[in-house]
């Protein structure tokens, strides 16, 4: 190597160089498909809250994990999976949303017990409840991709009956539609895309994700399909942005990729204010 | 189907929620093509009585026919208008999509509709008189313009029996009027055996082949004369009740108060809706 070489090729080191960037990309693209997606049906079907509560009841799962020998991941998605069939159940039954807040506060305690019974994870616990998108590796990237596909598979296959549902349930279960049913494997697809998400933006911040970008969609998409594009565009740009960001600032991707998310359903609120002035 | 069948056949027909019974030993026929007014107070049992028609509740005790065999949930020869409209007016979904998602909406997949299914929800918007409304946002149509994209689903598939859960609710006189005219068309033009759902009997007199009025459990069936009488309804009320006639219309009293004039103050627009999203109608 001469000296002349190394002066005319500097090395710029753009964050794609590095490992952990790519990997955070990955996952962010991963994360971004799946939470932009379902989220659209969730928030369609005005079940944000029981999202927001499955994250939280993978909690315990993900510090219990370590008491019995398993990873973090498998234990939260075991968590919101199986309260998600839970939730899924209870149907649009009376007092749910009290229900729900209640399991949801006792899994967060549940969570702190398995802490105070194994200590050696506490350091971990900022990042189960914030998110550590820059911590992932390959083989979880690889494992967001299986499950982010699997569950996107039944996304489709659902998909008819859900939107029905969804939009009219007495009319949809008179022509045959079985609520429960849909309802229950509904709620298995947004238990994974909880667990997926919570890997970038943590248990507490999963709103951000799996909300924000799908409710300013809706008020910005005519129609579902162009609705379901749009949220997954959101979820995308907001998670890219929010990455670069981080890695530009040094401050959380966590933090830039809510207040991203909080930014986009404020500008299209007034978007769709102006747009209805403008059809008044 | 033989001339002489009856669309729905009751007997001795026990409906309940729990314990709590909603109708007892009921019995009851509709016959072919006949367009029936189902009447009765809030919590008579209307709609209980449709979700048994649709298989959706089974009887405690006794026997329902649905056009010759036993209610079946999703049975394509029922149309139905469910009562509560909580239309997602928030997605800018037109009045074709509701129309067309109800047409292959039970089967799983992806939404994307197949040529027939197209077709079928053209041919119910065309019968409804609602084919012009089609492609704009719900959000945009009048309360009787949504009833008829409503009326639209229900006639999807080539139904022998309508099921109309208060389509005139919210509607002003000149609305109801063009909503029971239109059923009315379209049932006699298809042969078509209706059960229309209503607080009120005045909007459907001239309409009505008989009337089906619910009230303390019993249910009476008959021509309007027949049904809409004092002791009929002192019977169904449980209470003593006067029915007045006057300028072609009826209006029935207890205690001097119409009946059935307070059922209007219902709210359409009242949704069960739990959540705070994006309401931004």
């Amino acid at each position: 190597m001469t000296p002349t070489h190394t002066i005319t090729a500097t090395p710029m080191l753009t964050m794609f160089d590095y490992d952990f960037m790519r990997n955070a990309f990955y996952a962010c693209t991963i994360v971004g498909i799946v939470a932009g997606a379902v989220g659209y049906f969730l928030v369609l079907r005005g079940e944000t809250f029981a999202g927001h509560a499955l994250a939280h009841v993978g909690f315990p799962g993900a510090t219990g994990a370590g008491l019995v020998g398993v990873s973090p991941f498998f234990g939260l998605t075991t968590f919101t999976v199986l309260a998600g069939i839970g939730i899924g159940l209870l149907g649009e039954r009376a007092q749910r949303d009290v229900a729900i807040g209640i399991v949801l506060s006792f899994a967060l305690g549940l969570g702190l017990l398995f802490l105070h019974f194994y200590t050696a994870f506490a350091g971990q616990t900022t990042n189960i409840l914030f998110g550590n998108v820059l911590g992932i590796d390959l083989a979880t990237v690889r494992l967001l991709a299986v499950l982010g596909i699997a569950l996107l598979l039944i996304l489709l296959f659902i998909a008819r009956p859900l939107l029905f549902a969804s939009l009219q349930p007495e009319l949809a279960e008179a022509k045959g539609v079985n609520l429960d049913l849909v309802s229950v494997l509904f709620m298995i697809v947004v238990a994974l895309a909880t667990a997926e998400a919570t890997q970038i933006v943590g248990v507490l911040l999963v709103f951000a994700l799996m909300v924000a970008p799908a409710a300013s969609a809706m008020r910005l998409a005519s129609g579902t399909r162009s609705g379901v594009v749009l949220s997954v565009l959101l979820a995308l740009v907001t998670a890219w942005i929010g990455l670069a960001l981080a890695y530009w600032t040094d401050w959380p991707t966590s933090f830039w990729i809510t207040a991203l998310g909080a930014a986009s359903y404020l500008l299209s609120g007034l978007k769709a204010a102006k747009w209805r002035l403008a059809v008044v | 189907m033989n001339a002489a069948m009856n669309v729905i056949e009751f007997d001795y027909v026990t409906l309940a929620h729990g314990k709590r019974k909603i109708l007892s030993d009921v019995s009851l026929s509709v016959p072919d093509g006949a367009f029936v007014g189902l009447l009765g107070a809030n919590g008579a049992g209307k709609t209980t009585l449709l979700r048994a028609i649709l298989g959706l509740l089974k009887p405690q005790a006794g026997r329902i026919s649905v056009l010759g065999r036993e209610p079946s949930r999703g049975n394509p020869l029922i149309g139905y208008m469910p009562q509560t409209r909580r239309l997602p007016l928030h997605s800018g979904l037109t009045g074709y999509d509701l129309v067309l998602g109800a047409a292959g909406g039970h089967r799983w997949g992806w939404p994307v509709a197949s040529a027939a299914e197209r077709e079928a929800a053209w041919q119910a918007l065309e019968l409804a008189g609602a084919a012009e409304l089609a492609q704009r946002p719900l959000v945009q149509l009048s309360g009787g313009e949504r009833q008829r994209i409503l009326i639209a689903q229900a006639l999807i598939g080539e139904p022998k029996l309508l099921l109309l859960d208060e389509p005139l609710i919210s509607l002003d006189a000149g609305h109801q009027r063009a909503m029971v005219d239109l059923v009315r068309n379209v049932s006699r033009e298809l042969g078509i055996a209706v059960l229309f759902c209503s607080h009120e009997i005045n909007p459907l007199l001239d309409a009505v082949d008989s009337v089906l009025y619910l009230g303390n459990g019993q249910a009476a069936m008959g021509s309007v004369d027949e049904v809409i009488t004092a002791p009929v309804l002192s019977r169904l009320y449980n209470a003593p009740i006067h029915v007045l006639r006057a300028e072609g219309r009826i209006f029935v009293m207890a205690d001097g108060v119409e009946m059935e004039c307070d059922a209007h103050s219902h709210d359409a627009h009242t949704h069960d809706h739990g959540d705070a999203h994006a309401h931004n109608v």
